[in-house]
C-alpha cells in the first residue's frame, strides 16, 4: 500500500460520512473536524470505514496524531509499514 | 378493516406527500413494518404500520399530498386469503438512493437491496458503485433547497409556537464528568471503532435514569395538562449536513445497555443524516436531549419542541478549576442544562432533577 493509495482511501472513509466532501478541494493540513464539520458519530463511522478498508485500528488515545488528511496519512503509513510516496507524486 | 392513515409527525405536521407504497395490496404486513415513505417538512419518512394483516387497498397514489389523518390505504387484519392481485416487479428504492443512483451512473436492477421488503438503500447504491468503479468519485449530496427551506420554515413555526405558548425556565449544573472520561476511556480500549461507546450514550442514560424520580418532565402537555409518558423515548437533537435539525426518537432508552444505546445512537445519527427516519422515531420522543459538545460551546439552553414539556443540553467536556475536597483542582466539567415548562413544573425540581443527572454521572459503570 503506498501512501497515495491510503490518502485516496482516507478521502473515501470521508466521504462515506460526508458525501460532499469534494476530494480536490479538501485542504490536506487543516483539522478535519473543523474542516469537514464532523461530529463524535461521524469520527467513529470514519475510523470504522478506516478500519475495514486498511484494517488499522486507530485508539482513542492516538485521535490527536490523524487530526489532519496528511497526519492520518503518515498515522496508517506508519501502522502499515507503508512505501514512501509523497503527495502528488504519480 | 383497519385503517392506514397519514400519520402525525409532530405537532407541527398538518400534511404529507406519499414518495412511494414500500408494500403493495395482497402483501402481508406485520406491526412495525415499513409500509410506505412519506415527505415532509422534516424530510422523507419511512412509515410503519402497527396492524398485523394483509394490506388490502391502496387509496392513495404516489406524488399525492394528503392532510394527516386521512385514510391512504386498508388493511385487512390478521391475514387471511389475498386478493388475486397482479403488479409488475418493481425495484424499490428510496428517493434518495434513486438519486445517488443516478449520479453514480448505477443500474437498479442490477442493486440487492438489503431495506425493507428488499428496498435499495442508499447504502445499497454506494456499495455497489463502489464495485463497479473503484477510483473514488466525489458524491454529490443531494441538493435539496426547497427541503432545507421547508424544513426550516418547520422549525420556526414549532420554535415561535414554543417561545410564545410555553413559560420557559432554564436551570444548568457543573458536572465534574472525570468518572465518565476514565470509564469511556477504559470500556473503550483494544475495541474497534464500531464498537466503542459514545459519550453522548452515558449522558441519554444518565437523563433517561433520572427521568424515572421526574416523571413530569417526560411528559406531553395535552389539554391543558401535563401527561406522563409511561415509556422514556428520548428526541436527539441531529444537527443535518446541509443545515436543518431533526430530533428523532431513541426508544426506551432506559431500558437498554450503554453499550446499545451507543449503537443505536451512532445508527440513528446516521439514518437521520442519510434521510431515513421512521415515523415511530419522528412522533414518540417523550423528552429531548440536544448536546453541542462537539461545537465547543461552554452549555446550551434549548427551546421545547410541543408538546413536550422539558428539553436538556450538554455542552462541551472541558478541563476546568474545581473545588474538590477544599482544594483547587483541574476536572473536566461539563454544562449540563435544562428549559422547562412552568406550567409543569419549577425551579426546584429542575434543579433536583439536574443533580440527579449529575449522580448518575458520577456512577457511569452503573448507567
Amino acid at each position: 500500500v503506498t501512501q497515495n493509495e491510503i490518502r485516496r482511501t482516507v478521502l473515501e472513509a470521508l466521504q462515506s460520512v460526508a458525501p460532499e466532501i469534494q476530494a480536490d478541494a479538501a485542504d490536506p493540513g487543516v483539522p478535519i473536524r473543523e474542516q469537514f464539520d464532523i461530529d463524535s458519530v461521524d469520527l467513529l463511522n470514519f475510523l470504522a470505514a478506516l478500519e475495514s478498508r486498511l484494517g488499522v485500528k486507530v485508539p482513542e488515545q492516538d485521535y490527536g496524531r490523524i487530526a489532519t488528511i496528511d497526519a492520518c496519512v503518515a498515522y496508517l503509513a506508519e501502522q502499515l509499514g507503508a512505501a514512501a510516496v509523497p503527495h502528488g507524486a504519480p | 378493516m383497519a385503517e392506514f392513515r397519514m400519520p402525525s409527525l409532530g405537532a407541527d405536521m398538518v400534511q404529507g406527500r406519499l414518495i412511494q407504497w414500500i408494500k403493495q395490496p395482497g402483501d402481508p404486513v406485520r406491526r412495525g413494518d415499513i409500509i410506505a415513505e412519506v415527505d415532509t417538512d422534516k424530510g422523507v419518512i419511512e412509515v410503519e404500520v402497527f396492524t398485523d394483516g394483509v394490506l388490502d387497498r391502496v387509496l392513495v397514489q404516489p406524488g399525492e399530498k394528503v392532510p394527516v389523518g386521512t385514510v391512504m390505504a386498508t388493511i385487512r387484519e390478521g391475514g387471511g386469503a389475498a386478493p388475486p392481485v397482479t403488479h409488475e416487479p418493481e425495484t424499490k428504492a428510496s428517493p434518495l438512493a434513486r438519486s445517488i443512483a443516478t449520479a453514480l451512473g448505477v443500474d437498479l436492477e442490477q442493486v440487492r437491496g438489503t431495506g425493507p421488503g428488499g428496498a435499495i438503500t442508499r447504502r445499497d447504491v454506494e456499495v455497489a458503485a463502489r464495485g463497479a468503479t473503484p477510483a473514488p468519485i466525489p458524491v454529490p449530496r443531494v441538493p435539496m433547497p426547497d427541503r432545507t427551506r421547508a424544513m426550516r420554515q418547520a422549525i420556526a413555526a414549532a420554535m415561535a409556537r414554543s417561545k410564545r405558548d410555553i413559560p420557559h425556565f432554564y436551570v444548568s449544573h457543573d458536572v465534574d464528568v472525570g468518572p465518565v472520561v476514565e470509564w469511556l476511556a477504559e470500556r473503550n480500549q483494544g475495541r474497534s471503532a464500531r464498537d466503542r461507546v459514545l459519550q453522548g450514550a452515558l449522558f441519554l442514560k444518565a437523563v433517561a435514569r433520572a427521568l424515572v424520580d421526574f416523571p413530569e418532565l417526560n411528559a406531553w402537555w395535552q389539554d391543558g395538562a401535563a401527561v406522563p409518558k409511561p415509556d422514556i423515548h428520548l428526541g436527539v437533537a441531529i444537527a443535518l449536513r446541509g443545515g436543518g435539525l431533526v430530533a428523532p426518537a431513541l426508544h426506551h432508552v432506559g431500558r437498554l445497555p450503554v453499550d446499545d444505546v451507543s449503537a443505536r445512537l451512532r445508527e440513528l445519527v446516521t439514518r437521520a443524516r442519510s434521510g431515513s427516519l421512521r415515523s415511530s422515531e419522528v412522533a414518540d420522543p417523550t423528552m429531548t436531549v440536544t448536546s453541542l459538545g462537539d461545537r465547543g460551546v461552554d452549555g446550551v439552553f434549548g427551546v421545547i419542541y410541543p408538546p413536550q414539556v422539558a428539553i436538556v443540553g450538554f455542552g462541551s467536556i472541558r478541563p476546568r478549576p474545581w473545588v474538590l475536597d477544599h482544594a483547587l483542582v483541574v476536572r473536566p466539567v461539563v454544562t449540563a442544562s435544562v428549559s422547562a415548562d412552568h406550567r409543569v413544573t419549577d425551579g426546584h425540581r429542575a434543579a433536583l432533577f439536574l443533580a440527579a443527572v449529575a449522580e448518575h454521572l458520577r456512577q457511569p459503570g452503573a448507567l
